[in-house]
């Protein structure tokens, strides 16, 4: 497995909208290279035979009607929006959609 | 230096159900900014997606329309990002296992049949609708938040803006006549994102390419690939390079700009979604949804034309969009005379819907009382000219066209023997005409008819008249 390095940390860190001092860099740094060598010991058991999977809970393929219905109204969905307008909910404009590096 | 073009096309639709993706908030095109949104579609923290079964149904649809080759195991995926369309900071796509994979469609371009290749169609989340404003503020309604889509990708196989379109034309006509879709690109539920490079023609390499979103039409793809091509072949002839970036095409110059460029691809860390269990396919369902497909388009054209004896013109607008081919096809189903329903449909419909601004849903004609006039017309019930007022009748208050016709005492006198009597009291009364008829002046004959006419107050049916007027002429 690739080594995590303080650069790792920050490009993660950006993608997470996270601003990190360079102390706290350090400190997460060793921390989530931690976690990692624990995950890795998990690469130790033999999986020979075992289907691969991306899930773990035992349910399947469960699907709802095509039947819509009104939960909230405007009012209920807009009361912890911290500002809003004319029923819009009011933002900072952000132009750079896909600028996540 | 020749240069080879490489052209992919991205193309989202919006699947047409009534309610979104992973919840039960409605979906209605037009509504109220954040009147249809509930806390699965914000993300509210307890809260979990549930998947819209028509949802792969009708995704299901396309994928069969297309020739594609559906995942019997497909999952979600996460797509993270920050941005505030999103209140969530991530789409649920399928990234890993799409619906579907390697299908085709074939499209005609310079008189050349292709094969354009489908490279996988996904189902996914759309996101809110950002309006930017000019005091350094957005705002936002997630009401598209949630609402269904279909991402169609292409592979990079078009050479030029013609084929791109051609392969645009083809994919809207059969997802339209899939029924999954609305595909209206005013109403953005068809939306298209392209993909152009270039190299210098026997290189093998692809060239960078550069990435086009939104485009509006048809036209603004053709015309900013046109473009595209031109400027990239300029760079590289001055040995200059193509930058990795997004450009943005300018309708009122015909231009693109730049809008960004790119450092390698974005980081989206997609993982599959933890909040929905994967979903299997089988096969019963895949097949029973393929015995339920409408006809595509071309299927039809060829009843229209080959069984119909419609010209090919005549054809091409009533299957300009499934509504107008489905109602065409109900009301030939109610009895009518195919040729006399699609002369009806192409000018007096359209053109009604043309005045109106309106589409066919909205309007109270029905296919029943469409057939029931022109049946009327065929049985020489109503004259043509009496047709038009039973029309404008039926179009405007959907009355039915037999009891308008009955009520109003609008029948054509088509009854010989009703009809002999008043025929031959005419003629007795204007010998002058009969002279002038024997003298060869045809005209006599004219002043007649609009003798008859006048005392049958313009019902009966003028080729029953002349019939009778000219054995009564002869006669004497």
């Amino acid at each position: 497995m690739e080594k995590v390095t303080n650069d790792t940390i920050k490009h993660v860190a950006t993608l997470a909208q996270l601003e990190f001092s360079e102390e706290e860099l350090a400190k997460f740094t060793s921390q989530m290279r931690k976690i990692l060598e624990m995950a890795e010991e998990l690469q130790a058991v033999d999986t020979t035979g075992v289907e691969e999977t991306v899930q773990v809970v035992d349910r399947d393929t469960v699907f709802r009607e095509d039947v819509p219905e009104k939960w909230q109204t405007r009012e209920e969905m807009l009361k912890n929006v911290p500002d809003k307008s004319n029923g819009f909910v009011k933002v900072p404009v952000i132009i750079d959609k896909d600028d996540n590096q | 230096m020749n240069f080879t073009s490489t052209i992919g096309l991205e193309v989202h639709f919006e699947l047409k159900t009534k309610s979104k993706i992973f919840s039960p908030s409605p979906v209605t095109y037009g509504a109220k900014p954040n009147t249809e949104t509930n806390v699965i579609d914000w993300g509210y923290p307890g809260t979990l997606p549930m998947v819209n079964k028509e949802v792969y149904r009708l995704g299901l649809m396309v994928a069969l329309a297309t020739h594609s080759h559906i995942n019997p195991v497909t999952h979600f995926d996460r797509k993270n990002y920050f941005y505030p369309d999103n209140p969530k900071a991530y789409q649920i796509t399928q990234f890993f296992k799409p619906l579907a994979e390697n299908g085709y469609v074939e499209v005609e371009v310079h008189g050349k049949k292709k094969k354009i290749h489908i490279h996988e169609m996904h189902i996914e989340e759309d996101a809110g609708k950002n309006t930017h404003g000019t005091n350094g503020f957005s705002y936002v309604d997630y009401n598209r938040q949630g609402v269904p889509l279909l991402e169609v990708v292409s592979e990079p196989e078009m050479t030029d803006p013609d084929e791109a379109v051609a392969y645009l034309e083809k994919l809207r006509e059969i997802v339209q006549f899939t029924g999954a879709s609305d595909v209206k690109m005013e109403e953005g539920s068809m939306r298209i994102d392209t993909n152009i490079s270039i190299r210098p023609a026997g290189q093998k390499e692809l060239g960078t390419k550069v990435e086009m979103k939104n485009l509006n039409s048809f036209e603004h793809v053709r015309l900013s690939l046109a473009y595209e091509q031109k400027r990239q072949q300029e760079i590289l002839l001055s040995g200059g390079r193509v930058r990795l970036s997004t450009r943005r095409f300018d309708t009122n110059t015909g231009k693109t700009v730049l809008e960004r460029v790119k450092e390698g691809d974005a980081d989206y860390r997609y993982f599959p979604e933890p909040d929905l269990p994967p979903y299997h396919i089988k096969q019963e369902w895949v097949d029973e949804i393929a015995a339920n497909l409408p006809k595509t388009a071309d299927e039809r054209r060829k009843i229209y034309v080959d069984e119909y004896g419609l010209k090919p013109y005549d054809a091409n607008v009533l299957l300009q969009n499934k509504e107008s081919s489905d109602f065409f096809d109900a009301t030939v189903a109610a009895g009518a005379d195919p040729q006399q329903a699609a002369n009806w449909m192409n000018t007096q419909v359209n053109g009604y819907l043309n005045e109106k601004h309106a589409e066919l849903k909205d309007i109270a004609l029905t296919p029943e009382n469409l057939a029931a006039m022109i049946k009327l017309i065929s049985d020489g019930t109503i004259s043509s000219k009496i047709a038009k007022k039973v029309f404008a009748e039926t179009v405007a208050n959907g009355t039915d066209p037999k009891k308008y016709v009955e009520e109003n005492g609008m029948a054509q006198l088509s009854d010989e023997s009703v009809l002999a009597p008043m025929v031959k009291e005419v003629v007795d009364a204007n010998p002058q005409s009969v002279e002038d008829y024997k003298n060869g002046k045809d005209r006599a004959i004219g002043f007649l008819v609009g003798q008859i006419m006048k005392q049958t107050r313009g019902k009966a049916n003028p080729k029953v008249i002349n019939k009778l007027l000219l054995a009564d002429l002869a006669s004497r």
